[in-house]
């Protein structure tokens, strides 16, 4: 495979509309392979729904999204996704163990079940996170952090080339937050890509290589040292443009 | 192709029972599989409103195939209550992405306006439409060999289609957008997983009716989720519920004159979820009190083998022995109610009473367990001022919980946290019970 050269994501045009108004506009971005990307950006400026966007988890209504070269359809089984902790039942009656398996079904299609194989890679997923020892657990018995590292063996079981996290940073605990940054270096030096939605500024210039800078549409994408700038986030957190998603309302109720 | 026909055909009557007890037997066990199996994805998707919605959807397509099939053909009436179903629960889905409103409004609609229709058409066509009361409210009598033999094909189908895509059902159940991204085809599932819904509503209508169906659906999934936090035994357990009720509501029924099946079978699934809810070994209500009844001891006594350890200290140690009234003036509380505590750590060893039953010491446990809950106050104390930047009079009340509740290893934590403290914030002195134990085995 000669996709090395290939950005490891790219959209063009990218566009989500929510119940008929627009989040996202015109996302145009390549990010090169084995970067480590913060998304950041002030609440509501879509940061989540961008990723979603990706996946094909929130329809986007316009644009396209290729990963390593080819349309995300035919190369999903690469990416792996962290969705937030928030947006799951954490009473399920599953274990710590089935969730880490679940990042193992991509490869199994729908019928075949998890063998030996397959419990390995999320017995060790659950090891690099430091949760094995609790592998029978009911993840309701867990704390915020603990869950959070769940999620994570579940995407390291995966193994993906690309990762897209939201915000897995949210409500854990100092240590897990330590534990993950160093788990996301470690995926890069392994020539992951990882993509992360983070919503501290502060930590974001230190924990990436690379930041997206988002505001409903996108305010600069590039290597830390270049757009960590008083001017580019000013221009990403001070404020809508107000005409903007004024005008772009009003065209989508047409 | 008759041929092949004919010979499963004959396989379901050797399977088939001949007594009309024995029918209703092998009914209940099909809908309660049916029923307790979807059940279990109904109540964890928390849909229970669509199964509500789509067994109350299915009576115009009942009335519908009383009234075109000639014989009262069970096929006929199923595949018309199965469409029926379905065009409710679509009807359902395009009413939600049409509009903004949400499902619990989009289902309220849909249910009554299918049931209402239902009910209108039956009573226009009453000739037509005799057994429709034993779809209304159900009757596990009237199921003959042909009823059973659509049964059993459906639950089959039904139980085969669950038992291979348990795993995806589960991951979709679970986390939509995660299985989004592994590439399921998440609308296809989702289809199948209403198909499946209809059948386990079509297969409980004749025994429990069109009114009731959902109490099959909804309870004994919900009984199981109380009793276990694994998914495989929760369908396991939900099953069992589902065939109990469904025998022992058959069974009552035709015992007791005029009563319908339905009513009986709902009322048995909830005697049984009630059973649970209360009895649950770590999910009922009962273990919750009795949990939350022995904590509160716990810290009561806890707290009396503090206030011990007060009055030693402030003595500087000096005597053996307290006195109870000593105690009692120290706790705030009636002489009789120290007795009564003290009663509690005599039997468990933390205390010894003087043979005049006033006077008592901690006995070598006792001192431990006492020195540990002071430290922890003292220490939580100091913790919050230090690290927390609480004022030194805010902190008492907080410690007089968190004492009760800090587990070693914090202890520990906290211990290299402050560096080893030996003084509190009011400056007491923050009791090692290490040492005890250390002096205790030079002495011995």
């Amino acid at each position: 495979m000669n996709d090395e050269q290939e950005p490891a994501l790219e959209t063009h045009d990218l566009t989500v509309t929510y119940h008929k108004r627009p989040v996202l506009y015109g996302i145009d971005v390549a990010v090169p392979q084995g970067s480590l990307v913060g998304i950041v950006g002030p609440n509501g400026a879509g940061k989540s729904t961008f990723i979603k966007s990706v996946m094909g988890v929130v329809p986007s209504s316009g644009g396209w999204v290729k990963v390593f070269g080819k349309p995300m359809r035919e190369n999903l089984h690469r990416v792996g996704y962290v969705p937030q902790r928030e947006s799951v039942d954490w009473d399920f009656p599953v274990t710590v163990m089935d969730v880490a398996l679940m990042g193992t079904y991509g490869g199994l299609g729908l019928l075949r079940r998890p063998g030996k194989a397959e419990k390995l890679r999320a017995s060790e997923a659950l090891d690099k996170v430091g949760m094995l020892p609790y592998s029978n657990r009911q993840i309701g018995n867990l704390s915020g952090g603990q869950q959070q590292r769940v999620f994570l063996a579940r995407a390291l079981a995966q193994d993906s080339d690309l990762y897209l996290m939201d915000e897995p940073f949210v409500g854990v605990d100092a240590a897990t937050e330590a534990a993950i940054v160093t788990l996301l270096r470690e995926m890069r030096e392994r020539g992951k890509t990882v993509m992360v939605v983070h919503h501290d500024l502060q930590s974001a210039g230190e924990y990436f290589d690379h930041l997206l800078l988002l505001n409903m549409r996108l305010v600069a994408f590039g290597a830390v040292q270049d757009v960590y700038t008083p001017e580019l986030l000013q221009k990403t957190y001070g404020g809508r443009l107000t005409i903007l998603s004024e005008v772009a309302d009003q065209a989508a109720k047409l | 192709m008759f041929g092949e026909m004919s010979v499963l055909a004959s396989v379901m009557d050797i399977l088939i029972p001949g007594s009309g007890s024995g029918k209703a037997i092998m009914a209940a066990v099909l809908l309660g599989a049916g029923c307790g199996l979807l059940g279990c994805f109904v109540v964890l998707r928390r849909v229970a409103l669509m199964g509500d919605a789509v067994s109350h959807a299915v009576l115009p397509g009942v009335v519908a195939g009383l009234i075109y099939s000639s014989e009262r053909s069970p096929g006929i009436i199923f595949l018309f209550a199965a469409v029926a179903g379905l065009l409710g629960a679509g009807l359902v889905r395009l009413m939600m992405m049409s509009t903004r409103l949400k499902s619990d409004a989009a289902l309220g609609i849909v249910l009554a306006t299918f049931f209402a229709f239902g009910i209108m058409w039956q009573s226009r066509n009453q000739q037509d439409t005799v057994g429709v009361m034993n779809f209304l409210f159900g009757n596990i009598g009237s199921i003959d060999a042909s009823d059973l033999r659509m049964m059993l094909v459906t639950t089959s189908i039904l139980v085969v289609t669950m038992f291979f895509l348990r795993r995806p059902l589960l991951l979709l159940s679970f986390d939509e957008g995660f299985s989004r991204g592994l590439g399921y085809p998440v609308k296809i599932l989702n289809g199948v997983f209403y198909f499946l819904l209809t059948f386990s509503v079509v297969v409980a209508l004749q025994a429990v009716g069109v009114v009731l169906v959902s109490a099959m659906l909804i309870t004994p999934a919900a009984a199981a989720y109380l009793l276990t936090d694994r998914f495989e035994r929760m369908m396991i357990l939900s099953v069992v519920f589902g065939v109990v009720s469904g025998i022992t509501g058959g069974l009552v029924s035709a015992e007791v004159n005029g009563l319908p099946t339905g009513p009986v079978i709902a009322i048995s699934a909830t005697v049984l979820f009630g059973v649970i809810y209360l009895f649950a070994p770590r999910h009922g209500v009962l273990s919750k009190v009795m949990r939350t009844l022995r904590r509160r001891m716990r810290v009561r006594r806890e707290n009396t083998l503090k206030a011990i350890y007060q009055i030693h200290e402030g003595e500087g140690f000096a005597h053996e022995e307290v006195s109870v009234l000593m105690l009692a003036r120290k706790r705030g509380q009636t002489e009789e109610n120290v007795s009564k505590d003290c009663k509690a750590l005599l039997s468990r060893g933390f205390i010894e009473m003087a043979e005049d039953g006033v006077s008592l010491h901690l006995s070598r446990l006792g001192w431990k367990r006492a020195m540990e809950i002071v430290r922890n106050h003292r220490l939580w104390e100091l913790y919050l001022t230090n690290e927390a930047d609480y004022a030194e009079d805010h902190v008492h009340e907080d410690a007089e919980k968190i004492e009760h509740i800090l587990e070693p290893g914090i202890v520990r934590q906290l211990e290299q946290h402050l560096d080893f403290p030996e003084l509190d914030p009011h400056g007491k002195p923050i009791p090692q019970p290490a040492h005890l134990v250390a002096q205790s085995t030079v002495t011995i």
